[in-house]
């Protein structure tokens, strides 16, 4: 695991980083099921209900059920994370998150003995969902990380930015938020968590295999298919913004890489 | 049709360049001071693009329109024609100065990337369309200046092919866009041409 020097060394990256505004934030956003383009999130999300929501965890664990969001926020200890967010289209931002950590909720559930992987599901809502009337992707939008990637200390459910509850386009009420990886591994407003023991089918990799592996850390020297990833665009740069260099595991290196030893991540990219 | 026929008569070419041009420097504007969100660069690199595509949809449509409907716009034939390809060299401009920077990298794109391979592939096949498109080519070229305007159909098929592999997952707006480029170019097929002498015949 990583000790308090890694924590210590994650607090001080995060000293320099400038937090995007609220507007940057929530008013351009990937949230597919609303539609695709990067303001219908803000433009449709609204219709979402968020409240009463639950979110079932079930698979190996010890307290299978169905949790209420309040519920699950009375047992949390929520905190702000400064994290880099680094989309798989070349597009990035700081955003200022609130919320707790994944290892947390899921050794409240009680991770049984031998499980290896952990399964997200966001909400299907058709009558508040105009996106998922197309095909764009297979719904429910589904996601998944390796146990040990679900829980390291750096990956959190997110609840909220600038200490505002976080908005529906964001994935309210709760969503994940694994900032070494490409920004779809985030996956938002989250019905489901399933602890299994065999590798769970995501829905990127499930519609484009050759674009979108099941890992999707962020590596400038792993190409898109259809585009660079060496470089990124801040967004807040306006029209004649640089790109600057997209940094190993998004900058998260010192703390992540050791999860991937040994591995070829251009093959497990 | 025949009255409509006549009012479009009367609308003067230049105020379709003048209409058509406008959106250029507006939506440069837009994107210079927050009009246009928190991406400005990919926000008008796209809708630059888009332009291009529905201006050459238009162009498409002109004799289609003519040939079933009657309705005669050939006048602005060369207006939008000369519109579509600004737009695409505006599109190309924002990709290439304000996008990519490293110009190492535009290369590298061109070849590796199928999406910009096809769209560059378009907008070579558009240049001697643009470069001809005055007078003096029309009369110098005689007969080969209109079996070379036809580069205008595989170019569009390309820029309808460019905007359907860009797109993440299975969108429907490339589709529709790629679509009416295909229907547009098979209205002009032969089988079309028997259906208008058929009803040519018709009515005489």
């Amino acid at each position: 695991g990583v000790g308090l020097a890694g924590m210590a060394q994650g607090a001080a990256a995060q000293e320099t980083l400038e937090p995007n505004t609220w507007e940057e934030i929530t008013s351009y956003n990937n949230f597919y099921e609303f539609g695709t383009g990067k303001d219908d999130p803000a433009k449709y999300a609204g219709a979402l209900t968020t409240e009463p929501w639950s979110v079932k965890i079930d698979g190996l664990v010890d307290n299978p059920g169905d949790y209420d969001f309040k519920d699950i926020m009375s047992e949390m200890t929520v905190e702000e994370r400064i994290y880099r967010f680094r989309c798989v289209e070349a597009w990035s931002m700081v955003i200022p998150w609130n919320g707790f950590e994944l290892a947390d909720l899921l050794n409240m559930a009680g991770v049984q003995e031998g499980a290896k992987f952990v399964a997200f599901e966001t909400a299907l809502i058709p009558d508040e969902m105009p996106g998922v009337r197309y095909p764009i992707l297979e719904w429910p939008y589904r996601e998944g990380l390796r146990l040990d990637e679900a829980m390291h200390p750096l990956t959190i459910m997110a609840t909220g930015i600038y200490d505002r509850p976080i908005p529906n386009q964001n994935g309210a009420p709760l969503r994940l938020v694994v900032p070494w990886k490409y920004g779809f591994k985030s996956i938002k407003s989250i019905v489901r968590i399933t602890v299994t023991d065999v590798e769970p089918p995501t829905s990127w990799n499930m519609s484009n295999p050759r674009e979108y592996g099941f890992y999707s850390n962020v590596n400038p020297n792993v190409n898109h298919p259809r585009w660079s990833q060496a470089s990124e665009r801040e967004i807040g740069g306006g029209l004649f913004a640089k790109r600057i260099p997209t940094l190993m595991f998004n900058g998260y290196e010192k703390e992540v890489a050791g999860l991937y030893e040994g591995m070829d991540l251009s093959q497990y990219y | 049709m025949q009255q409509m026929n006549q009012i479009l008569r009367r609308i003067p070419v230049w105020a379709v360049y003048l209409i058509g041009a406008l959106p250029a420097p507006w939506l440069f504007y837009q994107g210079l001071t927050g009009g246009l969100g928190v991406n400005p660069i990919e926000a008008l690199e796209h809708r630059y693009g888009e332009l291009a595509l529905q201006l050459l949809i238009g162009v498409l449509a002109l004799s289609p329109l003519r040939r079933f409907l009657g309705l005669n716009l050939l006048k602005f034939r060369r207006a939008l024609g000369v519109l579509t390809f600004t737009y695409v060299t505006l599109h190309l401009l924002v990709w290439l100065v304000l996008d990519v920077q490293v110009p190492s990298q535009i290369w590298a794109d061109i070849v590796k990337r199928p999406y910009i391979t096809v769209g560059m592939a378009a907008f070579a096949l558009m240049l001697p369309l643009a470069v001809t498109s005055n007078n003096l080519s029309v009369r110098k070229l005689g007969p080969r200046w209109r079996s070379l305007q036809r580069l205008v159909f595989p170019a569009a098929i390309l820029g309808g092919l460019h905007y359907v592999i860009l797109a993440k997952g299975f969108q429907v707006e490339p589709l529709v866009y790629l679509s009416a480029i295909v229907v547009l170019l098979m209205l002009r097929m032969p089988i079309s041409g028997v259906l208008t002498r058929t009803r040519q015949a018709d009515s005489t």
